[in-house]
């Protein structure tokens, strides 16, 4: 497709917006133009970032991550602070999360692409990924049902950082331990390897600005992994095959009301149609390549696309609604959960390379 | 050529699902009642968020 009859379908999308659902949606679908627009322009994946580190001793790509974590933890601290309306990516310490976290982290390196990664190389048209994003959204649905389940195992309240020690205290202990981080990855990679490349650090940039853009008019943080949920939950529904008003999850009011809702109203939706939407934008002008695959990959990659939706949902997020918006509005989730993700995609690449993705 | 090609019919499956999928979405879902339309922008307004989060446990997304 070439990019002016593009352009005018997104702008006759955004003015139907305007016009049926809200000012607000409107706006935040553009954010989400936005965001696919630079994750796909500059390849900006998780999960390639930490293959790259792991395999080949690369820094670039995880450095690139580490910048967008404090880039948008700077700008989203003092923002929890100054008005109270706004909420943090706050998810449960728990055996859930701990499980959760590790599945994703390792079922993201065969899928070959994270909660993000997969909605931009979806939109870029990546075969594999076009078709692991009903699996995804069915495997969101199903752990968002067994949630209570999994919680049940053991979990502690909340920890916001921003709460218990105020906004600038927080940022410091983010900016501490990510300059840790650094210190740890240059460490692994050795002197002789770049820090940065310009495509990482200009994602980063962008990313940030677009992350804090989606708090300030949204109210909360950036997430994938809830609005696939969503769509899962408004299927099965529609089908007869749950009650929600007897699930722990989806009978919570809000939840309830949002299965009532047009998707297009809800903040986690409308942004990931804007990836899909950004990410098309960009494949008018690249169009992405990607390697035939076999029968069995085929099938590996599409049961840990599924795997990688129901663990997400375990986990409070995926690598943007836990990792980024996690650890940069100051919830200990986050914090937990890079370990446990970056755990299973040591085992995740093992997986891959036995698979010969 | 033929992967090619496959690829675009796979590609033209995956939109025609989801603008599928928005339009059913669209004609099951409540009427929107665009005189309770949320502020452009939540910081600042006062209002309180009731937007779904990943992040959610057993509660609303947290604060």
């Amino acid at each position: 497709m070439r990019r002016t009859p593009l352009a005018a379908v997104l702008a006759a999308v955004f003015l139907l917006l305007v016009w049926n659902v809200s000012v607000r949606q409107a706006v935040l679908f553009l954010v989400g133009i936005g965001m696919g627009g630079a994750l796909a322009g500059t390849r900006f994946g998780f999960t390639t970032g930490w293959r790259q580190l792991v395999e080949g001793r690369d820094p670039r790509g995880t450095m690139g991550q580490l910048l967008l974590l404090g880039l948008a933890a700077t700008l989203a601290m003092p923002m929890l602070a100054a008005f109270p309306e706004l909420h943090a990516a706050l998810g449960p310490p728990s055996i859930s999360l701990l499980v959760g976290a590790f599945f994703f982290g390792l079922s993201m390196q065969i899928a070959d692409g994270c909660g993000s990664g997969t909605l931009y190389k979806a939109g870029l048209g990546v075969p594999l990924n076009m078709g692991i994003l009903p699996l995804f959204a069915l495997g969101s649905f199903l752990g968002s049902v067994h949630l209570n389940a999994w919680l049940s195992l053991g979990q502690i309240a909340p920890v916001s950082l921003v709460a218990e020690w105020g906004a600038a205290k927080a940022l410091a202990a983010t900016w501490l331990l990510l300059g840790a981080l650094a210190f740890a990855v240059r460490r692994w990679a050795g002197s002789g390897q770049p820090w940065w490349s310009r495509s990482w650090v200009w994602g980063a940039v962008l990313l940030a600005v677009l992350a804090s853009l989606n708090l300030i008019i949204a109210g909360q943080p950036w997430g994938v992994v809830y609005g696939f949920g969503l769509w899962g939950a408004k299927l099965a529904y529609a089908l007869g095959w749950f009650d929600p008003a007897a699930n722990a999850f989806w009978s919570l009011a809000g939840n309830t009301q949002r299965l009532t809702q047009s998707v297009l109203m809800d903040v986690t939706s409308i942004t990931n149609i804007g990836i899909l939407g950004g990410a098309l934008w960009i494949a008018a002008r690249a169009p992405a390549a990607a390697k035939p695959l076999s029968a069995q990959q085929w099938s590996v990659g599409l049961v840990a696309g599924f795997v990688m939706g129901y663990s997400s949902r375990l986990a409070f997020g995926c690598n943007i609604g836990a990792l980024l918006s996690g650890i940069s509005t100051g919830s200990l989730h986050g914090w937990i959960w890079l370990p446990m993700a970056f755990l299973g995609t040591l085992v995740g690449l093992r997986v891959r390379r036995r698979f010969q993705f | 050529m033929a992967k090619k090609n496959v690829t675009a019919v796979l590609r033209a499956i995956f939109w025609f699902a989801l603008l599928l999928f928005l339009a059913w979405d669209w004609r099951n879902s409540s009427p929107i009642d665009l005189r309770q339309e949320p502020p452009l922008f939540a910081a600042g307004s006062g209002q309180e968020v009731s937007g779904g989060h990943c992040s959610m446990a057993t509660g609303e997304a947290g604060k």
